[in-house]
């Protein structure tokens, strides 16, 4: 007997790094994404039994695989009929000849190939970013439906029928299960990282609920993004996104105070910023910066760096950001970046000149409803005296915003403002 | 092998002379490589007519910009291949776009004679 406590410390150990390859690995097998789920989830059961009585596999991975396939192929033998109806999954035909489990489990290429092909297949852009998250999610990261639910503020129900649809519209539809063509790989790409994205942010600023931060999603789309880093170390839009959240998530512990308000980059106590972590962000932007490849998660990491860099926010470069930032707009021309520039443009150029380009912005109407634009243009406001203007501003983003924190943020300006409280330290838009 | 249906998005059909050129010749290059099945052009948007359980009524069934200007029959091993395919129609670089479908069932029902 093996001590409970071990095994089960093993077992989430094996859930945490090894969950994705065992999935991929079975899905070759049983080619259908529903059966092989069942199937790792049983050897993960069975796991618990007999690792506790037989000791600690010395490969926890190839024993998993091997329980789920085993799994998996008794389950076909029992419902062979049944099957035959089933659209089952496509694979390319030379990928099915190397089939052993031990060439999967030894041979880092192979193994690195197999994660690979499942985490494009979740984020595959037939897929709607919604499916491709919480495939994602429950694939690739092995968190339980209810869990993925939660964490999207929808029913348990809602998200289970989620899955089933984009499940069925890979089998239906015949969305391969191999690593895309090198000619296709820039647009596949786009959107496997949106996906992380779009999983760090929704954690670093949860749309609603109480809390700023929700670390569980943070911690998955970290996790996530050092995974993509390992298997692709050399495309540099994979190093910009892990990058930009590690620059981002060396503030974590500052951007709210002891009683959960929103604190902004100037207020923040940068000696708590994770130095260890910003050096990190910094190295892998020095490496990907120079590749021609080079897209906007790259130019954003550097933007993240040169803030988290600054030794006080008064020495913050923003002529650097600047330039940055117009390299991103010209790069990728969203009306979201071209708001973020012009914060950059107030520090350089002063808010009279960043305020024409922020009404620009609204009159065009494509940030109708979105609170930052607001709050920038109150900033802004505030900054040039037109204080009545400036509440009216906030009052609105106030109105539009439904994350709590940034709720009370609002207010105190609008407190401050209107001299019901002494005027805080603040500056400039978070 | 699957078949997948491709349906062809334009601001309307193609019906001058030239401006049906590149799309027959797209057209060719997908009859011999062997992977289209099937194909069909429709006529303009003018010639459409809608009918619903309150009547019939002149023009597209989905008052959109677009209209589907034709159609066609893939063969692809898997989406991804047929999405290749259904992409390099040059509908998709002028404007328009294409949709794609998995066939579920179907084919010719008569044989043309002749």
């Amino acid at each position: 007997m093996t001590d409970q406590s071990a095994v089960e410390v093993a077992l989430a150990e094996a859930h945490r790094r090894e969950w994705a390859l065992v999935v991929a690995a079975t899905v070759r097998v049983v080619r259908d994404l529903d059966l092989a789920e069942e199937c790792v989830q049983e050897a993960y059961a069975a796991a618990l039994r007999t690792w506790t009585r037989d000791g600690i596999p010395a490969n926890p991975a190839a024993w998993l695989t091997t329980a789920a396939r085993r799994r998996g192929i008794d389950a076909i033998r029992r419902d062979q009929t049944f099957r035959a109806k089933l659209p089952l999954l496509v694979e390319p035909v030379e990928a099915v000849e190397d089939a052993a489990v031990n060439h999967l489990v030894d041979g880092d290429g192979a193994v690195r190939d197999e994660r690979l092909r499942l985490v494009f297949l979740c984020c595959h852009p037939a897929l709607g970013q919604e499916a491709q998250v919480a495939l994602t999610l429950r694939l690739v990261c092995g968190v339980a439906t209810p869990d993925i639910a939660r964490a999207f503020l929808v029913s348990e129900t809602t998200m289970a029928a989620r899955l089933t649809r984009a499940k069925k519209k890979i089998a239906g539809s015949r969305i391969p299960f191999r690593i895309p063509r090198s000619s296709e790989l820039p647009d596949r790409l786009q959107a496997v990282l949106g996906v992380v994205h779009l999983l760090f942010t929704t954690g670093h600023t949860a749309p609603s609920g109480p809390a700023l931060v929700r670390s569980d999603l943070v911690d998955t789309a970290m996790r996530l993004a050092r995974i993509l880093r390992d298997l692709m170390p050399d495309e540099p839009e994979v190093s910009g996104l892990l990058a930009l959240l590690v620059a981002n998530n060396a503030r974590r512990g500052t951007r709210v105070d002891g009683e959960g308000r929103l604190l902004r980059l100037k207020e923040q106590d940068r000696s708590l910023w994770d130095r260890p972590a910003i050096t990190e962000a910094h190295l892998l932007v020095m490496e990907a910066l120079p590749d021609r490849r080079a897209g906007r998660y790259v130019l954003q990491a550097a933007i993240a760096c040169q803030h988290a860099e600054a030794p006080t926010s008064a020495t913050t470069d923003w002529p650097q950001i600047l330039g940055l930032y117009n390299a991103l707009l010209a790069l990728w021309p969203s009306p979201v970046v071209a708001l973020n520039r012009a914060v950059a443009l107030a520090e350089v150029a002063g808010p009279a000149a960043a305020l024409s380009e922020v009404e620009a912005l609204d009159r065009a109407g494509q940030l109708d409803g979105y609170h930052y634009l607001l709050a920038v243009r109150a900033d802004l406001l505030r900054r040039l005296g037109r204080t009545a203007d400036a509440v009216n501003a906030y009052q609105q983003a106030q109105e539009l915003t439904e994350n709590e924190a940034e709720r009370r943020f609002l207010e105190d300006q609008i407190a401050t403002l209107s001299g019901r409280r002494p005027a805080s330290p603040t500056g400039t838009a978070p | 092998m699957a078949q997948y249906a491709v349906l062809i998005y334009a601001d309307d059909s193609a019906h001058a002379p030239e401006a049906t050129a590149t799309a027959d010749v797209h057209a060719e290059e997908l009859a011999d490589s062997g992977s289209m099945l099937l194909a069909y052009a429709l006529t303009p948007r003018d010639l459409a007519t809608s009918i619903r359980a309150d009547g019939i009524t002149d023009g597209p069934f989905v008052d959109a910009k677009e209209i589907v200007a034709g159609f066609y029959i893939l063969e692809a091993p898997d989406l991804d291949a047929a999405l290749a395919i259904a992409g390099s129609n040059p509908v998709v670089r002028s404007g328009g776009g294409v949709e794609v479908r998995p066939v579920h069932s179907g084919g010719v029902m008569v044989q043309p004679v002749s």
